[in-house]
């Protein structure tokens, strides 16, 4: 049984108050045949600054140190990947660093920043991430991700990394899906929200317009999960600026741009599923003890926590991160999520770890309507939008950039410019993408609170990054 | 023809021989739509590492030897003491004392049960396994962690009782010396190399 010290559960403190300024991203592929990784950057954060109405030079000119986020060195086959973007993007000689969690890589870059600013040791950080995974092979691409597991125990059973992860599926479609034919349909649904709401995001590669018999049709690639169950492979970078509030306002001063205040929490858990041991659940401020008191006879086999079902460090990234922004209950306190949709199975253990619904009732949150920008079933605004991106499975995963996009994306809710950045037609046409001619505004209206939720492969780590308007906290210390 | 790179290891320093990486010349990349312009270059390249098991390797030595390792902490401070870990843990993730290495082999072969698993038809790059590739996750009695490995005969599903099997001759001396089969497999039907 793992149990925490008093001292390990500490709710993190920041020093002063940190805001989200403005953010930005590059067009999503499968491959860019005809761009480096720098020039992608590049286009991130021109975009920063465009959306605060600065010249690239202008924004760089308060940018005091920078975190770059970028996980597969052998992908692009190129160490210390982070020292040639910080030349290319003229940001020698201040202090910079890389960071590498994964599939949280993104919101852990992030998380770096937001601690550099609220110490005080700077006033402006930039937090960029990116990913080249279109410089090898598919199964040579395949191998390079198994070396994410453990390189004795697990790497060389197959080299594929959808083995190690796909079975903690499995036992979730068992013990809380129970193996229906309706929980398989609630899977599908997802994979087809998500891909539809891509066909409206300009940035996204993986847009498409199918229905529930489409997914169900689609070729196994382990059983339950089929093709149009998995997240995409990307290349391409996103960026965000972060900083103290003296110069978040002066940065924004006369924009559309308005400062979010910003936390990130992370969490993590063994890097083999085979390691986890049993423990209580960790209880979010919304939920009780007597909520899970008879789990195991609701689900037979599902009371071993954190099982193979439970992603403990998404659950911890949160258990920490709501308590710093104060959110009780963030089926109330949130407005639009953007989550970690690997795989469609994963955003629904999600929805439980993350707190929206109990453990073992995840499935409720997509069935109910609370997930989609309009119910389909009221014709209402949806309760908790989630993923209006496309999310991975319908804009990317372009590993060390999607948490950042993620945030790139909620903010532009909270700043109610969703619809011009999204539906802009000359930046459809820059991208040589087509604009859909039902083309549908996703701006989630009067959204003031929103959450990130970054997630590195079977849940070594996972960050929540959680965005607030100003004017809207739920508390009022930092 | 050329030699696989070997390695030994004398007075506590690796010696190599043979070839530990082979040329291959690059080749450009170019643009099919506009007039074959280069666009870039392949970088072959082909490497062998060579890798230490450090305190794991009794485990890994002990399989082709039809023996399951497992470590337990026996610190008598420890809170976790009497945890049996397998994965073999070198140390206890409590209190990090050097764990005591223990012999499993017939707690596996009594109470291995399938906890979850998956048949997976995609593999990756420099795979010998053949597919499709049957995942399963063991959970053995008293044992705090569930292992993965692979069912090399019939169907794995949850709750099911299966046997651990050996690479005894031709062993790779990896993960893959150990594989399992549904208790009551008759010897006679294991796959090449492998015994119980
Ligand atoms: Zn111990």
């Amino acid at each position: 049984m793992i149990k925490f010290s008093e001292e390990q559960l500490k709710i993190p403190k920041m020093m002063k108050p940190v805001y989200l300024v403005t953010a930005g991203q590059s067009k999503f592929d499968r491959a860019f045949p005809g761009k480096r990784t720098e020039e992608l950057c590049i286009d991130a954060l021109t975009q920063a600054a465009e959306l605060i109405d600065m010249t690239p030079a202008e924004l760089k000119s308060y940018i005091h140190t920078a975190y770059y986020g970028h996980f597969a060195d052998h992908f692009g086959d190129q160490l210390l990947g982070e020292a040639v973007i910080h030349d290319r993007l003229g940001l020698d000689p201040l202090g910079t660093i890389g960071v590498k969690t994964g599939g949280a890589t993104g919101g852990s870059t992030i998380w770096e920043a937001v601690k550099a600013v609220a110490s005080g040791y700077s006033d402006c950080a930039l937090a960029m991430g990116w990913e080249r995974m279109d410089e090898v092979p598919t199964d040579e691409g395949n191998f390079l991700i198994s070396c994410a597991a453990d390189k004795d125990w697990e790497t060389p059973l197959g080299h594929i990394y959808t083995g190690y992860y796909a079975v903690m599926a499995q036992k979730y479609w068992k013990v809380f899906g129970k193996e229906e034919d309706s929980f398989r349909k609630t899977l599908a649904e997802i994979a087809v929200k998500h891909r539809g709401y891509a066909r409206m995001n300009p940035y996204a590669h993986g847009s498409m317009n199918i229905t529930v018999d489409d997914v169900l049709e689609s070729p196994v690639v382990a059983f339950p999960l089929r093709a149009l169950d998995c997240c995409l492979m990307s290349v391409g970078a996103a960026c965000c600026i972060i900083c103290d509030e003296a110069t978040a306002m002066k940065l924004t001063r006369n924009t559309k741009n308005k400062p979010l205040r910003v936390w990130v929490a992370a969490g993590s858990h063994t890097l083999r599923p085979a390691d986890r041991r049993d423990m209580e659940i960790p209880l979010l401020p919304n939920e009780t003890a007597d909520l899970y008191k008879d789990l195991g006879e609701r689900f037979p086999g599902g009371d071993r926590y954190p099982g193979f079902t439970g992603f403990l460090a998404a659950r911890m990234a949160c258990w920490y991160g709501y308590r710093m922004a104060g959110i009780t209950d963030p089926m109330e306190d949130l407005d639009v999520i953007e989550l970690h949709d690997a795989f469609t199975i994963s955003d629904v253990q999600t929805y439980e770890d993350i707190g929206l619904r109990p453990y073992g009732e995840g499935r409720d949150f997509v069935e109910s309507g609370d997930c989609y920008h309009t119910n389909p079933h009221t014709g209402q605004s949806g309760r908790l939008p989630s993923n209006l991106s496309g999310g991975l499975i319908g804009c990317m995963h372009a590993v060390g950039a999607t948490g950042i996009m993620q945030v790139f994306e909620i903010a532009t809710h909270l700043w109610n410019r969703w619809a011009e950045i999204h539906g802009d037609e000359k930046r459809w046409k820059s991208f040589d993408r087509e604009k859909p001619a039902d083309w549908t505004d996703l701006q989630v209206k009067g959204a003031k609170r929103a959450l990130a939720i970054s997630h590195a492969g079977v849940g070594s780590h996972v960050t929540s990054t959680i965005l607030m308007d100003p004017d809207h906290l739920l508390k009022q210390d930092v | 023809m050329s030699m696989f790179g070997q390695v030994f290891v004398k007075n506590n320093q690796y010696k190599i021989k043979g070839d530990f990486h082979h040329l291959t010349p690059n080749q450009p990349i170019r643009n099919a739509d506009d007039s074959w312009q280069l666009m870039g270059v392949t970088n072959p390249r082909d490497m062998t590492y060579i890798h230490s098991y450090g305190g794991e390797a009794v485990f890994f030595k002990s399989l082709c030897q039809g023996k399951l390792m497992a470590t337990r902490c026996d610190n008598p401070d420890c809170e976790s003491r009497g945890t049996i870990y397998q994965p073999f843990r070198i140390h206890c993730m409590e209190c990090l004392g050097k764990n005591t290495v223990i012999d499993m082999t017939d707690l596996a072969k009594n109470t291995a049960t399938i906890h979850t698993f998956m048949v997976c038809n995609r593999s990756g790059a420099f795979t010998i396994l053949d597919k499709p590739i049957k995942f399963i996750n063991i959970e053995f009695d008293g044992v705090a962690t569930i292992l993965m490995s692979y069912l090399s005969i019939g169907e794995p599903d949850i709750g099911m009782k299966v046997v651990p099997i050996f690479k005894k001759s031709s062993p790779t001396y990896t993960i893959l010396d150990l594989s399992w089969v549904p208790a009551g497999t008759p010897e006679s039907e294991l796959p090449e190399g492998f015994g119980f």
